[in-house]
C-alpha cells in the first residue's frame, strides 16, 4: 500500500489502484479533493496543478506509481503556507476569478513561486504562470495579485 | 465593505476529505472519515431550498437567519451575473452586502423567463443585467416596502417615518430590527403591486464596486462545478464519438475492456458509444480499448482547403439581400476609384476551460440533472423527449460553469442528450435512480462539434476625388446558425439570418449606397453562437476594409470613422475617448533595432454596447508579433458593476486575441484536425497585453458587456499590423509573411 500525505493527513493508497492512474483522478474521484481541475489531460493548461513534496506539478500527468512513498501531497484545499494564504486574500482583493475553473490550478503554480522568490519581477511571474491556461482571460489580474501578494508578504 | 456575501454553489470544507469510496475505486484512507455530506449541499436550487419565512417574489428569500438570498435565473459562467443581479436586489432593498447570498433558478419558465425573449429561459446575448434591470431592482424594492410595512405595524409607527440601510430597518425612536427578525410578520403583508424605484443619486452599489459574490469559493477550490458533483453511487460515462460528424456505430469490440477494474457497462448509442465506469480512469481506459466500426457512409469528407474555395466563388455571386441602401453596385461603378478585399475566417472551438458534462439521475417519474445550462428551457424539454416525460417532470439543479461562451446554450441539447440517453438506456435494462455523470474530455470537446462557422465575406467600395465613400459592397458566406433551430423562425427571415449578417447589416457608417447580401451553403458541420456570434466576422471585415479605404484615401482612419458616424453619438464617443487614452496621433515609442510598432483602431456595436479599441503592436524582424497595449473604451449604458465591466472587457479582449493570433479549427477528409490545447492553441500569460478600460459615463439604462469586446480586438490588431508592416492581413488567425 503505498503511503502518501495528502494536506497533511496520512493516506494508504490500496495496491488495487492501478499505478498509471493519475494523481489527479485518484484526488478526484477517490479522495474527493476536486479543487485541482481536469482542463486537457496533457499538461498543457495546468487546470490540475498541485505541489507534490513543494513543487508544483501537472497533477494529470502524473501517475500514482511515480510518486515516492511519503511522498507530501498539497492541494488548494490543504494550502496553508503563508503565501498561499496571502495569495487567496489577493485574488479575492483583485477580484481575478470569472468563471474560477482555472483559478485553483493559478493559485497553486502562484504558491510556488513565491515560496522560492520573494520579489518576482513581471517575466519571472510570466515564466513562472506561462503553463497555466484562462481561457476566461484573467492574466492581468493574476499578474496584479501575485504582485499585491508579494508586497503583503514584505 | 464586508466582503463575505458568498455564492451558494459551493460546499464547506469539513465535506471535502470523505469516504466516497464508489465500488472498485479501491482506495483505502487512512485518517478519520467525516460523514458523507456533499449530498446535502451542491446543486442546492432555488425550488429545492427548504422554504424560507419570506419569500415575496421567484427572486428574493429572506430567512429568519436575516440571509438574504437572490435567485438567479441566469447561468454564472465567469461573467459575474450572480454578482451583477444580486446588487440590482441589495440596492432596492438596502440589504448589507454580507447577508446576500446567490442561488440558481431552477428551470421554469413562468418565473424564470428572459424577458427580451419571450417565453423562454436562458442566457445570452450579453441580456442578463439589460433584462433584470428593471425586474430585480422591484423585487428588490417590494420586499423592503414588506418589511417596512411590518415594522410599521409592529412599532406602531407611519411606514414613511421608517429608515432601511445595510440591512437594518430603525426608526427615529431608536427601535431597530434586523430583516430577519421582521421576516416573518412580512410576509403576512400583501405583496405591492407598484414599488417606487430610487433615485439613481442614492445608489449605494449600483455604479460602485462590489466585490464578486463568488471571489471566496474560487480562491479556496470550494466553489462547485458539474466536473466536481458526487452522488451516492454514481457511474461515470466517457462515450466514444465518431472520427466524422454523424457517423453511427456499426460494430463494437469490447472485448478487451475485460480486464480493466471498474467498468459497469458498455453502451451502444445513436451517436457514439457509452462506457459507464466507476471512475474517470477507469472509464477513459475502457473508452481508448474500445474498438468501434462506424458507418459512414454518405458523410461529409471536405476539407478547409476546398470549402474556402468554394466560398470565395459563391461570393462573386449575387446572394440574398440583407441591406438595400439606394443602388451600391452603381455608386462602385461611377466611382473614381474603387477598392476590393475577400476576408476569410475559420471555425472556432470555444474551448471552455471546464470541458463539457453534466449529471443526470433519472428515477420512476422524474429526471434530474446537475450542470451549468445557458438554456435552460431548452435543456429541459430536449432530455424530457429524449426520455418520454413531460419538461416539468425534468429539474435542472445549476451549478457553476466553468466557462461557455455560447457553448452550454446548445441549441440541440447535445451532450445533455447525450447523457439523457445513456441513462434511459439504463432504465430500459432495469437500472434506475443511479446518477450517470457524463464527462466529456478536452479532446471531445475540440472535436464533437458546435462551431462558431467559417465564413468568406468580399467587400468592394467606391472612392470619388475627395476621398469619400460613394458606395460599399459587402457579400457574406457562410452557414446559419439559427437554420434548424428553434430560433429560425424568429431570425431568419426571407432566406436571412440575422445573425450572420449582425453587425453588417447594421453598418453604422454614413454611406449613400450600401448592399449587403448573404449566401448561406449547407455544410454538415456542427455550428452555434461563439461570444459575440455575427460579430466575430463581421466586426472584422467592415472595421478593417473602412481601415484600408482610409488609407486609400490618404485620410487618417480615426478622422475618417469620426466624419462617417456624425449619427452614432455612442459610436463617436467612444471612439474620441478610445482615440485620446491612447495618445492616437503621437509617435510610438520605438521598438528595438529591427522591430516595427504600429497602432490600429476599430470600433463596433453588439447586443446594444459600442466598443472601440486601439491596440498596440510590436512586429519582429522574423515576422512574430506582439500585442503590447490595447486601449478599450466602452458605452454599454449605466455600469452596475464597473470593475466587473473592466473585467469583462479584459477577458474578452483576450479571448477575441487567441481567435485572431491563433484560433482555427480545419478540417481533412470531414475530420478536426485539432485535438487540445497544444493545436488549438489559448493566448498565455507571456503574451498577454496590457489593457486599459475606460467606461463613457452615462445614465441610460444598462447594456451588455459579456461579449462585444471580443469582435474589436482582432481588427484593432490587423489595422496595427498594416500600419506597422503595410502588410494587409485578411485571414484570420493572423499571420504576418
Ligand atoms: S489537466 Fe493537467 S495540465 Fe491540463
Ligand atoms: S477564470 Fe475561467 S478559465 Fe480562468
Amino acid at each position: 500500500m503505498p503511503v502518501l500525505f495528502v494536506n497533511q493527513e496520512r493516506v494508504d493508497v490500496a495496491a488495487s489502484v492501478p499505478g498509471d492512474t493519475p494523481l489527479l483522478w485518484v484526488l478526484r474521484d477517490s479522495l474527493d479533493l476536486t479543487g485541482a481541475k481536469y482542463g486537457c489531460g496533457m499538461a498543457q493548461c495546468g487546470a490540475c496543478t498541485v505541489h507534490v513534496d513543494g513543487q508544483p506539478v501537472r497533477a494529470c500527468q502524473t501517475p500514482l506509481a511515480s510518486l515516492k512513498p511519503g511522498a507530501e501531497i498539497t492541494t488548494i484545499e490543504g494550502l496553508a503556507s503563508r503565501e498561499g494564504k496571502a495569495l487567496q486574500t489577493a485574488w479575492e482583493k483583485v477580484d481575478v476569478s470569472q468563471c474560477g475553473f482555472c483559478q485553483p490550478g493559478q493559485i497553486m503554480s502562484a504558491a510556488a513561486l513565491l515560496a522560492s522568490n520573494k520579489r518576482p519581477t513581471d517575466a519571472d511571474i510570466d515564466a513562472a504562470m506561462a503553463g497555466n491556461l484562462c481561457r476566461c482571460g484573467t492574466y492581468q489580474r493574476i499578474r496584479a495579485a501575485i504582485r499585491e501578494a508579494a508586497k503583503t508578504l514584505g | 465593505m464586508n466582503r463575505s456575501a458568498v455564492d451558494n454553489v459551493s460546499r464547506s470544507r469539513r465535506a471535502l476529505l470523505r469516504a466516497g469510496l464508489a465500488a472498485g475505486a479501491g482506495l483505502v484512507l487512512g485518517v478519520r472519515l467525516p460523514v458523507r455530506a456533499q449530498t446535502a449541499g451542491p446543486g442546492r436550487t432555488g425550488a429545492a431550498t427548504a422554504a424560507p419565512p419570506f419569500a415575496p417574489n421567484a427572486f428574493v428569500r429572506i430567512g429568519r437567519d436575516n440571509t438574504v438570498s437572490v435567485v438567479s435565473k441566469h447561468l454564472e459562467m465567469g461573467q459575474g451575473v450572480h454578482t451583477g443581479l444580486a446588487t440590482l436586489v441589495a440596492e432596492e432593498l438596502d440589504a448589507a452586502w454580507s447577508q446576500v447570498r446567490v442561488e440558481g433558478a431552477p428551470a421554469d419558465v413562468t418565473r424564470y423567463a428572459n424577458t427580451m425573449w419571450g417565453p423562454f429561459q436562458g442566457t445570452g446575448g450579453s441580456s442578463s443585467i439589460a433584462n433584470s434591470w428593471d425586474q430585480l431592482r422591484e423585487a428588490g424594492a417590494a420586499a423592503r416596502a414588506m418589511l417596512v410595512g411590518a415594522a410599521a405595524a409592529r412599532w406602531k409607527v407611519p411606514p414613511e417615518s421608517i429608515r432601511v440601510a445595510a440591512g437594518v430597518v430603525s426608526h427615529a425612536s431608536g427601535r431597530k430590527a434586523t430583516f430577519g427578525e421582521l421576516a416573518e410578520a412580512a410576509a403576512a403583508l400583501p405583496v405591492p403591486a407598484n414599488v417606487r424605484l430610487k433615485n439613481p443619486k442614492d445608489y449605494v452599489y449600483i455604479g460602485k464596486h462590489v466585490p464578486r459574490t463568488d471571489a471566496k469559493a474560487k480562491a479556496n477550490g470550494s466553489a462547485l462545478y458539474t466536473q466536481d458533483l458526487k452522488l451516492p453511487g454514481m457511474l461515470t460515462a466517457l462515450v466514444a464519438h465518431p472520427p466524422r460528424f454523424g457517423a453511427r456505430p456499426r460494430r463494437v469490440d469490447a472485448s478487451a475492456l475485460r480486464g480493466i477494474p471498474g467498468v459497469r457497462s458498455v453502451l451502444e448509442m445513436p451517436r457514439g458509444v457509452a462506457v459507464l465506469a466507476t471512475s474517470f480512469w477507469a472509464a477513459k481506459k475502457a473508452r481508448d480499448a474500445l474498438v468501434v466500426e462506424w458507418n459512414e457512409t454518405g458523410l461529409w469528407r471536405g476539407s478547409t482547403a476546398g470549402q474556402m474555395a468554394d466560398y470565395r466563388k459563391l461570393a462573386a455571386t449575387p446572394g440574398r439581400p440583407a441591406r438595400t441602401d439606394g443602388d451600391a453596385a452603381q455608386a462602385i461603378a461611377a466611382a473614381a476609384r474603387s477598392l476590393e478585399a475577400t476576408y476569410e475566417f475559420p471555425y472556432l472551438a470555444h474551448a471552455a476551460m471546464e470541458p463539457m458534462n453534466c449529471v443526470m439521475r433519472l428515477s420512476a417519474d422524474r429526471c434530474e440533472v446537475w450542470t451549468g445550462a445557458q438554456s435552460q428551457t431548452t435543456d429541459q424539454s430536449a432530455v424530457a423527449e429524449v426520455l418520454g416525460l413531460k419538461p416539468e417532470q425534468v429539474t435542472i439543479h445549476m451549478l457553476h460553469a466553468g466557462g461557455s461562451f455560447g457553448r452550454r446554450a446548445n441549441p440541440h441539447a447535445d451532450y445533455l442528450v447525450e447523457c439523457a440517453e445513456i441513462v434511459g438506456r439504463l432504465a430500459k435494462a432495469g437500472t434506475r435512480d443511479v446518477p450517470v455523470k457524463l464527462l466529456w474530455t478536452r479532446e471531445d470537446d475540440m472535436r464533437a462539434g458546435y462551431y462558431r462557422p467559417a465564413f468568406v465575406h468580399a467587400l468592394k467600395a467606391g472612392l470619388d476625388g475627395n476621398g469619400a465613400i460613394t458606395g460599399w459592397q459587402h457579400r457574406l458566406v457562410g452557414q446559419s446558425i439559427m437554420a434548424g433551430t428553434a430560433f429560425e423562425k424568429f431570425l431568419v427571415k426571407d432566406g436571412v439570418d440575422e445573425t450572420s449578417v449582425e453587425g453588417a447589416a447594421t453598418l453604422p457608417y454614413a454611406i449613400p449606397a450600401i448592399a449587403v447580401e448573404l449566401h448561406t451553403p449547407r455544410v454538415d458541420v456542427p455550428v452555434q453562437w461563439w461570444r459575440s456570434v455575427g460579430s466575430t466576422h463581421t466586426a472584422f471585415s467592415t472595421e478593417c476594409f473602412v481601415d484600408e479605404l482610409a488609407v486609400a484615401a490618404g485620410r487618417d482612419p480615426v478622422t475618417l470613422r469620426r466624419s462617417l458616424l456624425a449619427k452614432h453619438p455612442r459610436h463617436l464617443a467612444a471612439l474620441e475617448l478610445a482615440a485620446a487614452r491612447a495618445g492616437w496621433g503621437t509617435p510610438l515609442p520605438s521598438g528595438r533595432p529591427g522591430e516595427k510598432r504600429g497602432r490600429g483602431v476599430a470600433v463596433h456595436e453588439s447586443f446594444g454596447t459600442v466598443v472601440a479599441q486601439v491596440a498596440e503592436v510590436t512586429v519582429r524582424a522574423d515576422a512574430s508579433y506582439s500585442v503590447d497595449r490595447v486601449v478599450c473604451v466602452v458605452e454599454c449604458g449605466l455600469a452596475v458593476n464597473p470593475d466587473n465591466v473592466r473585467a469583462q472587457m479584459e477577458g474578452g479582449i483576450v479571448y477575441g486575441l487567441s481567435a485572431a493570433t491563433s484560433g482555427a479549427i480545419t478540417f481533412k477528409d470531414g475530420q478536426v484536425e485539432q485535438s487540445n490545447v497544444h493545436d488549438y492553441p489559448i493566448l498565455r500569460m507571456p503574451e498577454m497585453p496590457r489593457i486599459e478600460v475606460h467606461i463613457v459615463p452615462s445614465t441610460a439604462k444598462p447594456t451588455g458587456v459579456g461579449e462585444p469586446a471580443t469582435p474589436v480586438i482582432a481588427p484593432a490588431v490587423a489595422n496595427a499590423l498594416a500600419a506597422a508592416t503595410g502588410q494587409r492581413l485578411r485571414r484570420m488567425p493572423l499571420r504576418l509573411a
